[in-house]
């Protein structure tokens, strides 16, 4: 890429405009292959801890320069870098012939696969392991620690990805914005970042060929990332960032549309960290909890112990708020290695979601227990749903097992089309249904989620989506049990008027985008949501639908979106 | 050698933060303590890598072991420290 104007489109994950000077991080180096083994281990073995001091005195030395929010990161890091565990497996391998970086290697990654093992928490730790690693390999081979560059004026950090670690210690005088070619929506760098209040785009693929020095300008809301951008379209970003602001400072609370229609704003989450962050910020609960994290990568199933106590986490971080927990949602593309029904041609089309749950009860039967007892000992507002209900027995079978263990509030997950356009039975059966539009869509229209060039037949928009949103909500209406939805569709400000106009009683989205929703909530009311759905049904394709409806829009809503 | 048997009280186990105040406090004994659960092979209570991977649980029993100069009192302290609920405080 050269530095010619240039858009990169990513993921934003933390709002707000960034325009200055990049400064690369240098990727991390890895262990040296061609290193000589060790002959002499003890002066070896004495240089491995002299680095891995250095490392714990360098992550102790920034504590008192970062917030207060960021020094837990830095201490457990530091913590292990001094830990005599660690030491102790260092030397064994220097002692039986490794040489230093190697066995530095080779004991973390003893560590990380007991910890990957152990799921959960301890999973999520693997990262900063490997942080520990990184930087006591580069001390070794007389590298500067991986890391950001010491910033001399203020600048966009630019990155493959970024370590908890290096996040947590930017400064946010110098740092405007952080842009990486990896990461996702929840990982480490975009928690930080929302939380420092950086403005942060995650997965824009060629950031890292852009050449040292040059001027991007951020859009940490939309994901757009423009290389040497023009003083006009400077000016027009500074703008409307500007305007944004103005709109979000006042959105604070409880959805409502502007005449008082009450729309639940909840949060999807799909790890301990998400929902730690997710707490404190100001939403009304989730709406769409994942549990995928307890099982995935793991040798065996997470007890039933072990379950409950992390669900008790979740609902005690969330007091009095709705908690809403989506069974284990796993198939042939995601495979567990202890529930494993062999290899399928189509995964997302296969033995999936609550199909597996029923394959293997106990899998189901265990979480449904662990679910109870949390909910016994914290009284919390807990729903449970399940994922991938086709037909009115699936929905029975999972209804009884969770009414059978005490659950209070039992509902499934609409996705498959049969489901929508058979809401009126299911929604007879349990209590409430949520609307999953990502495989809604992707089942709708026959598209592969995971198929890049199908972009057009999975936007949200497409009306035959929308008309099995609809029709879902009517199911919902007859029966007198609310609809939600927890795919993406509900985080898009324009699009959560269409899903509010169609009957829907509550959006659960990325945490970062409900302030957007409810500022755009409040500036219509239900009436004017209610022709903004119709209109959109009624169109003849995803683009005349948004067009449409964003003509009917308040004008001040085009800052938000 | 002293041991000593414990119940884990911590409502979460040996984990996170219990897990750290644990190792901090086993750390400052100036003594080489090990911990090991249901007869398994004892780990270094110094570290935390190794007593995150323990994954003792809660009301699950560890045994502790130490010897040296005031052995029976630093481990009475530890057993002390993991008859509370650390993560309630």
């Amino acid at each position: 890429m050269s530095s010619e104007h240039a858009m990169l489109l990513g993921i934003g994950v933390s709002a707000g405009v960034a325009i200055g000077p990049i400064v690369k991080v240098p990727p991390a180096a890895s262990f040296d292959p061609d290193e000589p083994g060790t002959t002499e281990p003890a002066p070896v073995a004495e240089r491995v801890h002299a680095a891995l001091e250095q490392v714990a005195a360098g992550l102790e030395e920034r504590l008192t320069r970062v917030p207060e929010q960021a020094r837990p990161v830095l201490e457990a890091t530091a913590m292990m870098a001094r830990d005599p565990g660690l030491r102790g497996s260092i030397d064994t391998r220097v002692s039986s012939g490794a040489g230093p970086t190697r066995a530095v290697h080779e004991a973390v990654e003893e560590f990380a696969t007991m910890f990957t093992d152990l799921g959960g928490y301890m999973a999520e730790r693997v990262t900063d392991l490997h942080d520990v690693r990184d930087r006591a390999i580069c001390r070794l081979l007389g590298k500067p620690e991986p890391g950001i560059p010491e910033l001399r004026t203020p600048s966009i950090v630019v990155a493959h990805d970024l370590a908890p670690a290096e996040t947590a210690a930017m400064d946010r005088t110098l740092v405007l914005g952080i842009v990486t070619a990896a990461g996702g929506p929840t990982s480490h760098t975009a928690i930080l970042a929302s939380q420092l209040g950086i403005p942060a785009v995650v997965k824009a693929r060629d950031v890292m060929n852009v050449p040292e020095g040059t001027v991007l300008a951020v859009n940490g809301g939309t994901g757009e990332v423009t290389v040497s951008p023009t003083q006009q379209e400077q000016d027009e970003l500074l703008d409307r960032a500007r305007r944004r602001a103005a709109a979000l400072e006042d959105s604070h609370g409880a959805g409502v549309t502007q005449d008082g229609h009450a729309v639940a704003l909840l949060a999807n989450i799909g790890t301990l960290d998400d929902a730690r962050s997710a707490a404190g910020e100001d939403i009304e609960g989730s709406g769409l909890f994942r549990t995928e994290f307890l099982f995935l990568g793991r040798q065996s199933a997470p007890t039933v112990e072990e379950q409950t106590e992390i669900y008790v986490e979740v609902l005690r971080l969330f007091g009095d708020r709705r908690v809403v927990i989506r069974t284990l949602d796993a198939g042939a593309d995601k495979p567990l290695s202890f529930a494993n029904l062999g290899a399928e041609e189509n995964p997302a089309l296969g033995r999936r979601g609550l199909r597996l749950g029923l394959a293997i009860p106990e899998l189901l039967d265990d979480q449904l227990a662990a679910l109870s007892a949390a909910h016994q000992a914290t009284g919390a507002d807990l729903r449970v749903m399940a994922p991938m209900v086709a037909t009115c027995e699936e929905a029975e079978l999972f209804a009884d097992k969770a009414r059978a263990v005490g659950l209070p509030s039992v509902g499934i997950m609409i996705e498959v089309p049969a489901a929508a356009l058979r809401s009126h039975d299911l929604l007879s059966i349990v209590d409430f249904a949520s609307i999953g539009t990502n495989d809604l869509s992707q089942y709708t229209m026959a598209a592969d989620r995971m198929e890049g060039e199908l972009a057009n037949l999975l936007d949200p928009w497409q009306p035959a989506v929308l008309q099995l949103v609809q029709h879902s909500c009517a199911g919902g209406r007859e029966t007198g049990k609310k609809v939600g939805v927890c795919g993406e569709a509900g985080g898009d400000p324009l699009l959560a008027l269409v899903l509010v106009g169609l009957g829907i009683s509550s959006l659960s989205m990325a945490p970062g985008k409900v302030a957007a929703v409810r500022a755009a909530l409040s500036m219509h009311p239900l009436s004017r949501c209610k022709e903004m759905a119709t209109a959109a049904v009624d169109a003849r394709g995803a683009t005349e639908a948004r067009a449409a409806v964003l003509d009917m829009a308040d004008p001040e809503l085009g800052v938000l979106i | 050698m002293t041991t000593r048997t414990v119940s884990i009280a911590s409502s979460v186990g040996l984990h996170a933060r219990p897990a750290a105040m644990f190792v901090a406090a086993a750390t400052e004994t100036g003594l080489p303590v090990t911990v090991a659960k249901d007869g398994g092979t004892p780990v270094d209570a110094r570290s935390i890598l190794a007593i995150m991977a323990l994954g003792a649980k809660h009301g699950e029993t560890v045994t502790l072991e130490a010897t040296g100069e005031g052995a029976d009192g630093a481990l009475d302290g530890l057993v002390e420290l993991l008859s509370r609920d650390l993560d309630k405080e």
